[in-house]
């Protein structure tokens, strides 16, 4: 416990700052300022943690956290700073996935809601719900007991003519044993999206087994005799990887095979994309040309638009063309996740509901081995390993949401939430790099899974516009993917910089209205059996009405959030309408000022530029 | 002169209308003297496509065989392509469209021709006279008086009959004072904020010259807004050396010796030229659909536009911060003191003044910061984005201005009364319009024009309770508070509505909007019902006991 530290804005420079008291917990931060607001850090979201040279005013501490929150400490005594941040280091560092928060965190539930919370969303359920096992492809129990690929599911689904050798065989042939299987079955097209990893072919190599497999995915497929081989890499990378005994499908070699390269970067490329992004957006004082300049040189923008561009390839060839399609990258595991998932996304109207997400995200990319941990970095280990490939699929999926806002039953506030616990280690779900090392763990055991929480809190996530019938099942999204339709995703990346977001939120207004529409619909019932009541029988005991509170007042919490996040980017509930007491704060013309006070120190702080509402 | 000389071949059949993500349609042209008519020949479903001649900003032709196609590009910013057959008829149509949509007199222009189809309920004319702003003023403050100095339009060309000053100044000493300013444009009241009876003032440059020219009565006038002991602040929108230079021309600035109690703050806004090149380049890079992320974005950044924006918003700001905050009367200025200072008071006053966040108010503020304060919009609007003249005169000035507006409506969605619509429709009706509120440059061209008598005002038609409702924003809320928007660039958005309007499929996000309203409207009509349930439910009650 450190008292009198100062929390600077992030974005001011008039040195506007907060002054409270910063804990250090087993798992959190905490911060309370002087009006007793708290602000939690968890451990696990700390990214890096930056000492700056001692001011006169004490020692600056520089937390960024991975859900983007930038943190701006002053402590005033250097060893107290020098603790914090020697304690910090330590823990946020984890070693062994034991240690994470999600093996200490308890929610209180017993232990067959513990059990239920993990059942609750069931592959195989969602296999039968796409049509498959069905006359063409099967169960393959090839994979059981882990044998063939360490790194997928134990139950996998192939066509059925491919027989046990000729898995084998084509699992040989692939890196990492990532032999093409089902991600999805398009039932009125009979068409495929099938996924595996680059064919070890070198400079020449074949293997009769692979091509059999190909050739038993495309006969899987009744209505179209040709396939796409979709190879998610830059031509250049994969021909490079053909030095390395790696590369690419022949067409020589496969019958049938469409073979089409689409060129998103790899997770290095990724990395310091958004490394140059964060860079950018952090600035304080930023000219729009820099922004802009430094948002078309980070290429963040031009890489969700070549992710979403492969999607929407994948999904035009299964839905115009009727024609199956084999999904690649490099191991298989990060481009591949990405673009499967989205065409799905694009294909199928249930993974835009709540339910289906959950199911899509258990599916590509839990089950066929993302590696969540190492992209997230949840344990110490190679920093060359991480990369924002799972952002990248949210960011892509928010750009959809807003180009189609009546499609989606989620919200923004849904996929932030979620980006917000792949980090946080705080439940199961995405602990580890793939499921044997998840059942090694014991995960269902000794952790609690993430959707039922999610579920809990569903109204938040809702999204009021969503129009179920806005697509029928099985019709194609179409998206508009030209440049000036990708924005900048202010409520990712600048999530805790209030002072950036509208004042007033359209979204949350039309969300508590919808909310209240509900709840006046129940009124209205209610009202109308009383008054029906009343006029049949007489004399009934007065029943005294109950006081309508449509907006419950947030209770405060005492206990670190175990769930909620502790500030929402936007003010929630009757705090949208109100602007509260305003004072004067940012500036971000400093040059101005101090050349305007040296001149003149009589006048005092007359600020330029914009002012801020605390909320 | 007839409009029947220009028209050589009035009608043209088998013409193909192509619309960007509309489907391609056959049918009927006919030009009349001001319409561009076209009508698809399908009986069941008849379409139909009026374009006004003077909302095109420039046409191209082009033959392919003797089938001729003319690509109209609008001041709205759409463009429409036109396959005519015959080499002959589409020569002449292209000829007649060049000719009619460039007309030189004024009084040939439509809104002279214009027949209201509805019923005038207020005129428009009258409805935001400068004598009801004063009235409002006289409640709060009797510091200030009308002046008719102006009255010839004699004082000062570009001001309207009547302007608000100083009550200790005379007509007099306005008339030394207009002598001393660009233009004539003597110092007059723009906003009094009520809160702290802080007011904002506008003019032109003061005219001192090399030899540093002072005019007593300039000075007394605008101290006279001070409080005692207390300072003001001359916010230029000119950087310091332009103002510098301005001297060697005639003009200059207000030098601290002969304003002791003035601080002068130089806030550079671009000048209108600027923005005229900077508004093509954007809408340039908002119509090629085929530039990859790394073009658009470095095309977005190079027309400048969105800084344009930030700095406007940045200089309005500082004045509604000198007022508010800092309790200081404020001077604005650039140049002639109608173009950025308009852009200054006027940004400023949205964000002080609940009233310029309603429809009528800030139909007032348009009619009084723009119209009457006499922005030239007859030579700002001539052209838009497609224009290849190159006159030195046109310019996105006001344009801007309604961007500005939209990006804090951005920030405040609740705090206004009007919805984007409004801003969009404004925007149409100052490029081209069937109604006489932008002609001329200023009230002395339209008293010469006798426009309130030849012609219906925007407003007449706009305040209709039929119209009025489309403008409306469902979410509005009164906010009595003053709105600070941010300015970062991350907080700043293109204004799609504008720019990107014809170059993208808008119906989920129309159908989207349409929801949205819905649930309001929804929300109402529940609130409405278990009100009325209630009440009802307590009679039975009150009955029983």
């Amino acid at each position: 416990q450190v008292e009198q530290v100062k929390l600077l804005d992030r974005f001011s420079t008039s040195n506007k700052s907060l002054t409270g008291t910063l804990y250090l917990t087993a798992t959190h931060l905490l911060f309370i300022d002087s009006s007793q607001r708290e602000t939690w850090i968890l451990h696990h979201h700390i990214a890096a943690v930056e000492k700056l040279p001692l001011t006169t005013s004490g020692c600056p501490l520089v937390i960024q956290c991975k859900n983007f929150r930038i943190v701006h400490f002053v402590v005033p005594r250097e060893r107290d700073c020098h603790d914090i941040y020697n304690s910090l280091l330590q823990l946020s560092r984890t070693a062994k996935y034991e240690d994470l928060y999600a093996f200490s965190y308890n929610p209180k539930q017993n232990e067959s809601e513990q059990v239920k919370g993990w059942q609750l969303i069931d592959l195989a359920e969602e296999y039968k719900r796409m049509g498959v096992p069905n006359a063409y492809w099967q169960l393959s129990d090839a994979n059981r007991d882990y044998k063939i690929c360490e790194t997928y599911p134990r139950e996998l689904y192939v066509p059925r003519t491919a027989s046990k050798p000729i898995i084998v065989g084509s699992s040989k042939f692939r890196s990492k044993g990532r032999f093409p299987v089902l991600s999805y079955y398009h039932k009125s097209k009979e068409a495929a999206i099938c996924r595996c990893s680059q064919p070890l072919s070198g400079f020449s190599a074949r293997c009769l087994e692979d091509e059999h497999m190909l050739q038993a995915i495309s006969k899987a497929n009744p209505s179209n005799r040709y396939m796409y081989v979709m190879d998610t890499r830059p031509k250049l990378n994969a021909m490079a990887n053909r030095a390395a005994g790696k590369g690419y499908e022949n067409e020589d070699n496969y019958s049938n095979i469409r073979f089409q390269f689409v060129g998103i970067e790899n997770i290095h490329v990724m990395r310091s994309s958004l490394q140059k992004l964060l860079e950018v957006s952090g600035t304080r004082g930023l000219s729009v040309n820099d922004f802009l300049s430094g948002l078309e040189n980070s290429g963040w923008l031009r890489h969700i638009k070549a992710v979403l561009d492969a999607a929407v390839f994948l999904a035009k060839a299964i839905a115009v063309e009727s024609a199956s399609v084999l999904v690649h990258c490099s191991d298989g595991w990060d481009r591949t996740s990405q673009v499967c998932s989205l065409g799905a996304l694009l294909l199928d109207s249930y993974y835009r509901t709540i339910k289906g997400f959950m199911v899509l995200i258990e599916k590509d990319w839990i089950s066929f081995g993302h590696k969540f941990s190492d992209r997230c970095c949840q344990l110490d280990g190679d920093p060359k390993e991480i990369s924002p490939v799972f952002t990248q699929f949210l960011e892509s999926v928010w750009n959809l949401t807003e180009q189609f806002p009546q499609a989606f039953e989620y919200n923004e506030a849904f996929l932030l939430q979620i980006h917000e616990h792949v980090h946080s280690c705080q439940f199961g779900n995405f602990l580890g790099n793939c499921q044997k090392e998840r059942e090694e763990l014991k995960l269902k055991e000794k952790t609690y899974s993430l959707w039922p929480f999610l579920l809990a809190e569903l109204k938040k996530y809702r999204n009021p516009l969503y129009n179920p019938d806005f697509s029928p099942e099985l019709t194609l999204l179409e998206p508009n993917t030209v440049s000036f339709n990708f924005k900048f995703w202010r409520n990712m990346y600048h999530q805790f910089d209030r002072s950036m977001h509208p004042r007033q939120s359209v979204f949350n207004l039309i969300m508590n209205t919808s909310e209240q529409n509900k709840q006046l619909e129940e009124d209205i019932k209610e009202l109308e059996a009383k008054i029906k009541q009343r006029n049949g029988q007489s004399d009934v005991v007065l029943v005294k009405e109950q006081e309508q509170t449509a907006h419950p007042a947030p209770v405060a919490q005492k206990t670190p959030p175990c769930f909620q996040k502790e500030q929402l980017p936007m003010p929630v509930n009757d705090a949208v309408r109100t602007i509260e007491g305003s004072n004067t704060a940012d500036n971000r013309y400093s040059e101005l000022v101090s050349e305007f006070s040296k001149a003149e120190p009589a006048v005092v702080s007359l600020e330029y530029g914009v002012a801020r509402m605390t909320c | 002169m007839e409009f029947a000389e220009l028209i050589k071949t009035p009608r043209a059949d088998n013409v193909v209308l192509h619309r960007p993500f509309h489907p391609a349609v056959e049918g009927t042209l006919c030009l009349t003297g001001h319409h561009l008519i076209f009508s698809s020949r399908r009986q069941d479903n008849a379409e139909e496509l009026w374009l006004l001649h003077s909302n095109i900003d420039s046409i191209e032709k082009r033959f392919v065989g003797s089938l001729g196609t003319i690509i109209i590009k609008c001041k709205d910013l759409r463009i429409i392509q036109l396959d005519i057959p015959g080499m002959e008829e589409c020569l002449n149509i292209a000829s007649s469209i060049e000719a009619l949509s460039t007309l030189d007199s004024v009084t040939l222009m439509y809104p002279f021709f214009y027949r209201p189809m509805f019923e005038v309920l207020e005129d428009g004319w009258s409805s935001f006279l400068l004598e009801q702003e004063f009235e409002l003023l006289s409640s709060v403050t009797n510091e200030w008086r009308l002046s008719c100095v102006n009255k010839e339009f004699s004082v000062c060309p570009s001001y309207p009959p009547v302007v608000i000053v100083p009550k200790c100044v005379d007509d007099e000493a306005l008339r030394k004072v207009a002598l001393f300013r660009h233009g004539g444009r003597f110092p007059v009241l723009s906003y009094y904020h009520k809160k702290n009876g802080m007011v904002m003032m506008r003019s032109s440059q003061p005219l001192t010259g090399t030899n540093g020219r002072r005019c007593k009565e300039d000075e007394k006038l605008i101290n006279a807004t001070l409080r005692s002991g207390r300072r003001g602040f001359v916010i230029d929108t000119r950087p310091l050396n332009v103002a510098q230079q301005a001297r060697a021309k005639g003009g200059g600035f207000e030098q601290e010796v002969h304003y002791p109690q003035w601080r002068r703050i130089h806030k550079y806004i671009e000048r209108f030229n600027i923005l005229q090149e900077s508004f093509i380049k954007l809408v340039e890079a908002c119509n090629d659909q085929s530039h990859n992320m790394d073009r658009w974005l470095s095309k977005l950044e190079a027309s400048n536009w969105l800084t344009h924006i930030k700095e406007l918003l940045t200089a309005a700001c500082l004045a509604a911060q000198c007022i508010d905050r800092e309790g200081a009367s404020v001077l604005v200025h650039g140049s002639e003191g109608t173009d950025s200072t308009l852009q200054v008071t006027s940004l400023a006053q949205i964000i002080l003044d609940p009233r310029c966040r309603t429809i009528r108010g800030f139909e007032a503020l348009v009619v009084r910061e723009w119209l009457q304060a006499g922005h030239p919009f007859q030579q700002r609007c001539a052209q838009s984005a497609y224009s290849n003249s190159k006159q030195k005169w046109e310019a996105p000035v006001f344009l801007l201005f309604l961007e500005c507006v939209w990006q804090i409506h951005r920030q405040f969605p609740c705090s206004f009364e009007f919805n984007e619509q409004f801003l969009i429709m404004l925007f149409e009706h100052a490029y081209a319009s069937q109604f006489g509120t932008f002609l001329g440059n200023n009230e002395n061209e339209r008293a010469k024009l006798k426009l309130p008598q030849k012609t219906m005002s925007l407003w007449s038609w706009v305040n209709r309770p039929e119209e009025l409702s489309r403008f409306q924003n469902p979410l509005y809320e009164a906010n009595s508070l003053v709105i600070w928007p941010s300015v970062a660039p991350q907080s700043l958005q293109l204004w799609e509505g504008v720019f990107l309007r014809w170059n993208r499929p808008s119906k989920f996000l129309e159908e989207a909007e349409e929801e949205r309203i819905n649930i309001i409207k929804y929300n109402k009509e529940l609130q409405a019902k278990v009100n009325a349930l209630r009440r009802q439910l307590a009679e039975l009650e009150t009955d029983e006991q």
